[in-house]
């Protein structure tokens, strides 16, 4: 039963970040190209009934033009609808990064294709949204990778060899777990260069967020490899002369892998949520490169607050994603027979 | 007593650790308050350098531990470059609106997380049981920031709640009742985005604690014993289940503090995270210590207050065995 609601949660994450991983085939457009004719487009109209009341089948835009006496306000020029065309050819993107392409899943022929609007310099508000999520998933990705592997190592290190490097490595685990572990985020984040580029920006996120979050899951390693060593197997096999490193690799680590596995699916989307937070705030990952938090950023001001509610749309992307992992979380925790409910991303460790 | 006092003591080598902490962080920074100043055509190289002196930057790491731990017993907490006066009275300022807002938001999130809870526990597997649950997973797969700006927009929008701020304009004028009634408008928004993050896990957590509560052996016994369904729920049950939730509450505060970081720059409400905020922005050191060890303080003096309770509630650990 549990393994099933396993793997479904597994299939759902996959379509979702393949859906992510695929952006350049998903978006109609390219995410920095900038159109300063229209900016703050609002979502287009998508129809199927043109202007003289006949129906299509192929659903259809029609282009934006300024309103007379405008300069700010748009309208449908009505007398050229667009048809949607699927798997047209657009802009030139390399899918997954390395295979050229020009094939897009849908769009239109001529006009560009504003699906959710677009923002304050005329880029289309849906492409960044996806290849904003790149940017926010791996930073996702990649810091739980780091937190997991230092904290496996830090809770192994303490639970095998016990002593002095378990008090020591344990009570600074305290330290950590203690800390209100966004203001440790914002804390270590002040003292790190402020204006970077953005690659190094987001390696500085990904290295931040890393360093914040292993308290939880060294305590919980440290915990497993306390029974695990004493299991009759593992005493056997250092009965037998096998070394601690065999040990630990070959015995007592892959015992733990449950626990990480969980782990993991928890971290994530609290590591998500940590690279938008700090991308909204300016202190992640800069423009013209999006990612879910800095696509946020614009909602700072009053006015686009007030008139342009389409800025807020990235937000609402990460809901599913965050469904799925902390979906996966709770399915983990039961096939484990841990029984223990999940945290909020971005929750206490509890 | 013996476990008060080992708490006590726990908690201020915490403290020690946290602040010996961000001051190693503080020894990775590249740059500092001063090399913004040294920029400026108007300050002369002399100005700089004197006021690096006077505030001990030039000195190694320990000499300017001693120094802000002794200005610390001096209820100083360092000095804000950037504010030109002692960290303490401005971050008391700030620690105030946080916590008005955090305790409001913890009080009401458990108000209604325990009925919830209670309810979803007592009737498993009925639709309202299941819809409940849905919605707390929906809840819980939306973070703070995606909320409050959801919040914001909806505000902004209806014109229904005062958005930004904590007082309207011209607050100084108004009597003291319309002055309560003011700062409450201007909490509801906040408030609502805190109370509706924290709520997912709190029901959770009340469920499955009461759950396994009722699923135990002695409560049908007593329910054979023919006790009535109210009494066998809260006289028994869920005094049975207090032990965790009562730790959880230490958590969530916490839980609450992370958040409210975010709701407060969104909502620009004038508490710590703001203030956090800026003086990331200006490197203006001892503002940051100070604003992650005070929400640390916070963050202790809750678990504190769950351990009072926990004393208080069960005789196991007053007894003075382990209970966790």
């Amino acid at each position: 039963m549990s393994r099933r609601q396993v793997t479904r949660w597994l299939g759902a994450l996959a379509v979702l970040h393949a859906l992510i991983l695929c952006a350049g085939f998903f978006a109609p457009n390219d995410p920095e190209e900038q159109d300063r004719e229209r900016p703050y487009l609002a979502p287009v109209k998508i129809h199927f009934v043109d202007s003289q009341g006949h129906f299509h089948l192929r659903p259809f835009v029609y282009p934006t033009r300024l309103q007379t006496g405008s300069f700010d306000q748009f309208e449908e020029d009505n007398s050229t609808p667009l048809p949607l065309r699927f798997v047209v050819a657009g802009p030139r993107y390399r899918l997954l990064g390395f295979i050229p392409c020009r094939r897009h899943l849908f769009g239109t022929d001529g006009a560009r294709l504003y699906l959710l609007g677009s923002d304050a310099y005329g880029r289309d508000l849906f492409s960044r949204i996806l290849y904003g999520g790149q940017i926010s998933l791996l930073a996702g990705l990649l810091g739980a990778t780091i937190t997991l592997s230092l904290g496996a190592g830090i809770g192994a290190i303490a639970g095998y060899y016990g002593g002095w490097r378990d008090a020591v490595l344990m009570r600074t685990a305290e330290l950590f777990v203690a800390l209100p572990w966004l203001y440790l985020l914002f804390g270590l984040r002040a003292f790190l260069p402020l204006t970077v580029g953005p690659l190094e920006a987001f390696f500085l996120v990904v290295a931040v967020i890393g360093a914040v979050g292993w308290a939880r899951p060294a305590r919980l390693v440290r915990g497993v490899v306390l029974s695990a060593k004493e299991r009759d197997f593992v005493r056997a096999a250092r009965g037998f002369g096998a070394s601690d490193r065999y040990l630990l690799f070959r015995h007592i680590l892959p015992q733990t892998s449950s626990v990480l596995l969980t782990q993991a699916a928890l971290l994530v989307p609290q590591f998500v949520l940590a690279e938008m937070t700090l991308s909204f705030l300016g202190l992640g990952v800069p423009e013209p490169v999006p990612s879910w938090g800095n696509l946020l950023a614009s909602l700072q001001q009053y006015s686009v607050l007030i008139s342009y509610w389409w800025m807020y749309l990235p937000a609402l992307a990460v809901v599913p994603f965050f469904l799925g992992y902390l979906g996966l979380a709770s399915a983990l925790q039961e096939e484990g027979g841990t029984g223990k409910i999940e945290e909020a991303p971005g929750g206490s460790p509890l | 007593m013996r476990f008060l006092l080992r708490r006590v003591l726990q908690a201020f080598f915490l403290l020690l650790g946290a602040s010996l902490l961000t001051f190693l962080f503080s020894t990775l920074a590249p740059g500092n308050y001063f090399d913004e100043m040294r920029l400026n055509p108007q300050i002369s190289a002399n100005t700089v350098a004197a006021l690096r002196a006077q505030h001990q930057l030039n000195s190694p790491l320990p000499v300017r531990y001693a120094h802000w731990v002794n200005s610390v017993t001096h209820g100083e907490m360092g000095f804000s470059f950037a504010y030109n006066s002692p960290v303490a009275p401005l971050l008391w300022v700030r620690a105030r609106n946080t916590l008005l807002l955090t305790v409001t938001a913890t009080l009401l999130a458990w108000l209604l997380a325990l009925p919830m809870g209670i309810w979803s526990a007592t009737h498993a597997g009925e639709l309202s049981d299941r819809a409940l649950t849905w919605s707390t997973a929906g809840l819980l797969a939306t973070p703070e920031l995606v909320l409050s700006l959801g919040l914001l927009i909806v505000a902004v929008r209806t014109g229904w709640f005062p958005t930004g701020g904590m007082v309207s304009i011209g607050y100084g004028s108004l009597s003291l009742f319309q002055k309560i009634c003011d700062v409450a408008a201007h909490m509801i928004l906040p408030v609502a985005a805190l109370v509706l993050s924290a709520l997912p896990i709190l029901i959770r957590h009340v469920r499955a604690a009461l759950a396994e509560q009722l699923d135990a052996p002695f409560l049908r016994v007593a329910a054979a014993h023919g006790l009535s369904r109210r009494t066998l729920l809260y006289r028994y049950a869920l005094r049975a289940a207090a032990n965790p939730l009562i730790s959880l509450f230490g958590f969530s505060v916490g839980a609450l503090l992370s958040g409210s970081l975010i709701v407060e720059v969104v909502m620009s409400w004038p508490g710590l995270g703001p203030l956090l905020l800026e003086a990331i922005l200006a490197r203006d050191l001892y503002v940051v210590i100070g604003g992650v060890l005070f929400s640390t303080i916070f963050l202790i003096a809750g678990n504190f207050l769950a351990d009072l309770l926990l004393y208080w509630v069960d005789p196991r650990i007053r007894a003075g065995a382990p209970s966790r």
